[in-house]
């Protein structure tokens, strides 16, 4: 009995070495690409025009952390539309479960309105299965409607989350001498999450680790805390492999598989005898519990939750990065939540930034005074118009983008690739004769 | 044949009168009983009374004019719609009302009039989803990494089992291909081979033959009767009456949602009715 098994019998050629490199490699390779051409990009374009390195760095560090969060919110997305086709379009009330949870387990009980006091690692943990907990709730009824009913109730969940949170009747809730509660509109305060960078940096054994990093970075001209910012976008990053990962995982496997024919076929899938019902259960509820855990990780890096972080238009926002990227594809998820966060998100304001700072540009106030100077053959007014308005004018380009990519190419960057659905490689054929042992 | 014998463990649980059963009209060990099935649909009735049986190891034919309720008998047997009145008894177990998946689990499985196969996903990835009770469809069975050993181990067993299939349906060559390339036909086929990786004991055929060439045809009755000899059960609905009246040991005509006739093929197709409300009279 040999130990090694596939290396025994020499009869047929073993593709473990081909030349062929594996996927992930080559697709880590071009997302390394990306990063590392944008950030370059960004960096001398902002070197060249007297950006101080330390506003550089934070504008660098921003777009990681929004790649990261959206990347961690596509990848959701991704797993319920992408994979299983439910159009989940209340991803904002998921992050609000998750982040409203965490922010009333962790507050300090004399703050007010006043939490529990727990430590965040139980508030991260908690706020992630109140967010599953709910997608069981929503999902029992909602999955028995049809698809476009169910986009509307999962819209209408959101709603009420954001409502909810800022309504009187869960403003203040007075429990056993102190006021607890939402905090309605103002919102409520918790110690965020990021703080765990700092105070892993005061462990005894990394504190001199600790040290080195934050004098490097002041030789650099870079201050204490854009280091604890960039190691925090590190903790991102970590999540977005985890979550990447699993949802691999998954892809590749039975699970996925049924999935899939749901997305394909539910009427065929169940005919099959696949109880597509149970998994479409399964599937919301841990696609909205990573929804709470990314929110917890994006919102509660603040200091505080208020109810306007979970307006729709950030569901609709994590839509865009996954059809930019590809709708289906994983890889896609994490580049189209990069793209979308360098190029439409932060991008326009940091070139706007430098743009401003070297050139005296007029800033007509309406579009109308821009236009009428070019009567006079003078372009600037309206540039200058064009770069006041360049917060605005995203969303433009956002449109713009959307219709380009839904005529050209509605698959998006990795939409069209195929990826089988099987734990193993399901183009191995047995071989006959050998059989007889 | 390397297809898997499902009639070998299957007749262990029959009771003792199958052994004594004879392929006549109706036999004594039906694998499938309905009995007097309604199903309404706003003011119309589209299956009224039904009552017929499917003997076990038959090709049973079922056919009607259109409008008769054939599609809709299916789909109440097949839990794809909830009967109105009446039971469906499968193999001993009455599954009236019951869910889809619930009763394919239980071995009783359809093709559809329109092929169903699942467009985006390869031939294989269709065959690997029929196959019932595989551990890799728990999602933490699917993820951890001690449980999902044995997640490959099984499919590894199936992906064997899909190929001897597709080998067995001759369309082995598509096998990578995905299942929306494929020509009307060769749905047809890879739905059948589909339904198969299911073990089941009887499979419900919706018209199998609309829209497939001739030569096909003849392959596909040819694999029909090869797993008949292996213990399979099939009731199918079909148009063509010659098709019905060669392949079939056993027909049931359908009129106005009710069973105007059942019995041997020649003797039905003799029945002044049948001829009067299937062909119109004009025969």
């Amino acid at each position: 009995m040999s130990a090694n098994a596939g290396a025994d019998d020499g009869e047929t050629p073993n593709g473990g070495d081909s030349p062929e490199q594996p996927r992930w490699r080559s697709d880590l390779q071009t997302l390394v690409g990306l990063l590392v051409a944008t950030y370059v990009g960004f960096g001398l374009l902002g070197l060249f025009t007297g950006v101080r390195p330390n506003s550089i760095a934070g504008f660098l560090q921003t777009v990681t952390f929004f790649a990261g969060v959206f990347a961690l919110l596509t990848l959701a997305v991704n797993l319920h539309w992408g994979y299983t086709g439910l159009f989940n379009i209340g991803v904002a009330g998921f992050m609000g479960v998750g982040v409203y949870t965490m922010a009333v387990l962790t507050a300090a009980p004399t703050a007010s309105p006043a939490g529990f006091g727990l430590p965040t690692f139980v508030g991260v943990i908690g706020g992630t299965i109140a967010a599953g907990l709910v997608g069981v709730v929503i999902a029992l009824p909602a999955l028995r409607v049809r698809a476009d009913y169910f986009a509307i109730i999962t819209l209408g969940f959101s709603e009420i989350v954001r409502l909810g949170v800022t309504s009187g009747a869960l403003r203040q809730i007075e429990l056993g001498g102190r006021v607890y509660g939402t905090g309605g509109g103002g919102g409520i305060g918790y110690q965020p999450v990021s703080s765990v960078v700092p105070w892993a940096l005061e462990l005894p054994g990394v504190s001199a680790v600790g040290d080195g990093l934050y004098a490097a970075a002041a030789f650099l001209g870079l201050s204490a805390s854009i280091v604890d910012r960039v190691l925090y976008a590190l903790v991102i990053i970590g999540f977005v492999l985890l979550f990447y990962l699993l949802l691999e995982r998954i892809a590749h496997s039975p699970f996925g598989r049924v999935l899939k024919a749901i997305r394909e076929d539910e009427t065929a899938a169940r005919s099959l005898g696949k109880n597509t019902r149970r998994a479409k259960l399964t599937v919301f509820a841990l696609g909205a519990a990573l929804m709470g855990l990314a929110g917890i990780l994006w919102i509660g890096s603040r200091s505080l939750a208020t109810p306007s972080s979970f307006v729709p238009v950030v569901t609709f926002y994590i839509f865009v990065a996954l059809i930019i990227g590809g709708s289906g594809s994983n890889t896609g998820s994490v580049v189209g939540a990069f793209v979308f966060a360098a190029f439409l998100w932060e991008g326009p304001r940091f070139v706007r930034t430098i743009l401003r700072r070297s050139l005296d540009l007029a800033s007509p106030p309406t579009v109308v005074d821009a236009v009428g100077h070019l009567a006079a053959l003078n372009p600037l007014p309206l540039f200058g118009y064009v770069v006041d308005s360049l917060d605005v004018l995203r969303w433009v380009a956002i449109g713009v983008l959307l219709v380009v990519l839904m005529v050209r190419r509605p698959e998006g960057l990795y939409g069209a690739r195929t990826d089988i659905a099987a734990a193993t490689d399901l183009s191995v054929r047995p071989t006959r004769g050998d059989d007889d042992e | 044949m390397t297809m898997s014998e499902p009639a070998a463990d299957k007749t262990d649980e029959a009771s003792p009168a199958a052994t004594e059963a004879t392929i006549s009209t109706p036999g004594d060990d039906p694998i499938l009983a309905v009995e007097s099935l309604q199903k309404r649909f706003g003011g119309i009735t589209a299956v009224d009374g039904a009552t017929f049986t499917v003997d076990r190891g038959s090709i049973t034919g079922l056919i009607g004019p259109n409008g008769a309720g054939k599609s809709t008998t299916f789909n109440c047997i097949t839990g794809v719609n909830t009967p109105d009145g009446g039971r469906v008894v499968f193999d001993g177990t009455d599954i009236t009302g019951r869910s889809t998946d619930w009763i394919a689990t239980r071995g009783l499985v359809r093709t559809f009039q329109i092929a169903r196969e699942l467009p985006a996903m390869t031939v294989l990835e269709n065959m690997l989803l029929a196959p019932t009770d595989q551990r890799g469809e728990s999602l933490w069975r699917s993820v951890l990494p001690g449980a999902r050993d044995a997640v490959v181990d099984q499919e590894e067993q199936l992906r064997e089992r899909a190929w001897e299939t597709l080998e067995f349906f001759e369309i082995d060559h598509l096998a990578e291909e995905k299942a929306g390339t494929l020509s009307g036909g060769q749905r047809k086929l890879l739905e059948l081979a589909r339904a198969l990786l299911t073990d089941p004991d009887l499979l419900l055929l919706d018209e199998p033959m609309a829209g497939v060439n001739p030569s096909l045809e003849t392959k596909l009755l040819d694999r029909i009767h090869t797993l008949q000899d292996d213990g399979y059960s099939f009731l199918l609905v079909e148009h063509d009456m010659d098709l019905i009246m060669e392949h079939c040991e056993r027909v049931i005509v359908l009129h106005q949602g009710a069973v105007l006739d059942a019995g041997d093929p020649a003797a039905v197709k003799a029945n002044e009715d049948v001829i009067e409300a299937y062909l119109g009279g004009e025969v």
